[in-house]
């Protein structure tokens, strides 16, 4: 017997923080099998977010750089220019990207950066305990929307993907899931595509990726699978939204 | 002929891989905890497992090693 399937070198040993069954987990490996097969573990800087993927720096096997909430855009811009043959990935949670972070993650695509990030969503602010986030679902409750998050209030979910996706400096956007494996599979390849497109100097490339957060959601694990599919993708709708092709 | 390994002590007890097995042969170990203090994820008929990886893919924990 041969071994199918094991544990990335692109992650250190370090256990991780999150709650047992958060996506989280899923999302690191992809990213760090892809700079594996990509061969770059020793030349990928990877610059941490602030949420619960504040600690990402103890476990990916590569050189990592912590920004202060929503910046990681521009540490990411920092880094790329002054080491231009690097491989510079930001990994960035909802809260951090589409709230404090909006005009950073605007304009690193405008500028049309030659970086890739890997945008968790998983419709609420996870760490500081489930408040409300940009991307929270409408009827959706959180700690600063406890009857569901309404229209007339907190206006519509933004949609990210969809919006960089008409910037011309976004080379490449595509939102995934990783609700089962067959989607997991999909993720993997759009993360990959969006390295290539890094490294092919490009452009921006971003991979939404629809994450859980049982723990906030208020729902067991295996059941947060399920609530992901039913009630994030009909309105969060999966597939790539720009390719360098058409860029 | 396939088999898969678990880290044991570093299982979570999510069942996330339970819901991804095709032949629904993981289960959680309820004689036992682990040192996180949780049941952990276990194959009791091996011989069923087919070495698609479905449970190592879908473990956010990287807990699985597949063989085949
Ligand atoms: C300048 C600043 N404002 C607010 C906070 C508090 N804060 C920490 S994490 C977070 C939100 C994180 O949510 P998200 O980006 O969705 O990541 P998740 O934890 O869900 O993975 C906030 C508001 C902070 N640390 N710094
Ligand atoms: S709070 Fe939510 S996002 Fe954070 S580790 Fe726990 S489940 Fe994951
Ligand atoms: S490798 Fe496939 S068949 Fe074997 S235990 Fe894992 S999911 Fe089940
Ligand atoms: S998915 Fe991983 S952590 Fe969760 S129960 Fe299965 S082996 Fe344990």
């Amino acid at each position: 017997m041969a071994i199918v399937f094991e544990k990335t070198k692109g992650l250190t040993d370090k256990e991780t923080h999150y709650c047992p069954g958060c996506t989280h987990g899923i999302i690191h490996r992809l990213v760090a099998e892809v700079l594996e097969e990509l061969d770059v573990l020793g030349n990928a800087i990877g610059v941490a977010p602030v949420g619960c993927s504040v600690l990402a720096y103890d476990y990916f096997n590569v050189d990592m750089h912590e920004a202060s909430h929503g910046r990681a855009p521009a540490v990411a811009t920092g880094i790329k220019r002054a080491m231009p043959n690097n491989v510079v990935f930001t990994y960035q949670g909802d809260g951090d990207l589409a709230s404090i972070g909006t005009a950073e993650i605007v304009h690193v695509a405008h500028r049309g950066e030659k970086i890739t990030t890997i945008f968790v969503n998983n419709a609420i602010y996870g760490m500081t305990g489930g408040q409300m986030a940009p991307t929270t679902l409408i009827g959706q409750k959180a700690t600063t929307c406890q009857d569901g998050r309404s229209k007339a209030h907190s206006g519509m979910p933004l949609r990210v993907s969809e919006m960089l996706a008409t910037i011309d400096g976004a080379a490449f956007v595509e939102r995934v899931s990783v609700h089962n494996p067959v989607e997991i599979r999909k993720a993997k390849k759009a993360i990959k595509k969006a390295f290539e497109c890094q490294i092919k100097g490009e452009g921006f490339s971003i991979v939404e990726v629809l994450s859980t957060c049982p723990t906030n959601w208020g729902i067991a694990p295996t059941e947060s699978l399920k609530w992901l599919e039913a009630n994030m993708i009909p309105y969060y709708p999966l597939g790539n939204f720009r390719t360098p092709e058409e860029a | 002929m396939a088999k898969v390994t678990f880290k044991e002590d570093i299982c979570k007890g999510c069942q996330l891989c339970t819901t991804a097995c095709p032949k629904n042969i993981i289960v959680m170990a309820t004689d036992r905890i682990n040192v996180k203090g949780y049941h952990p994820a276990t194959v009791l008929e091996m011989e069923k497992c087919i070495g698609c990886a479905n449970c190592a893919l879908i473990c956010p924990d990287c807990v699985i090693t597949v063989e085949r």
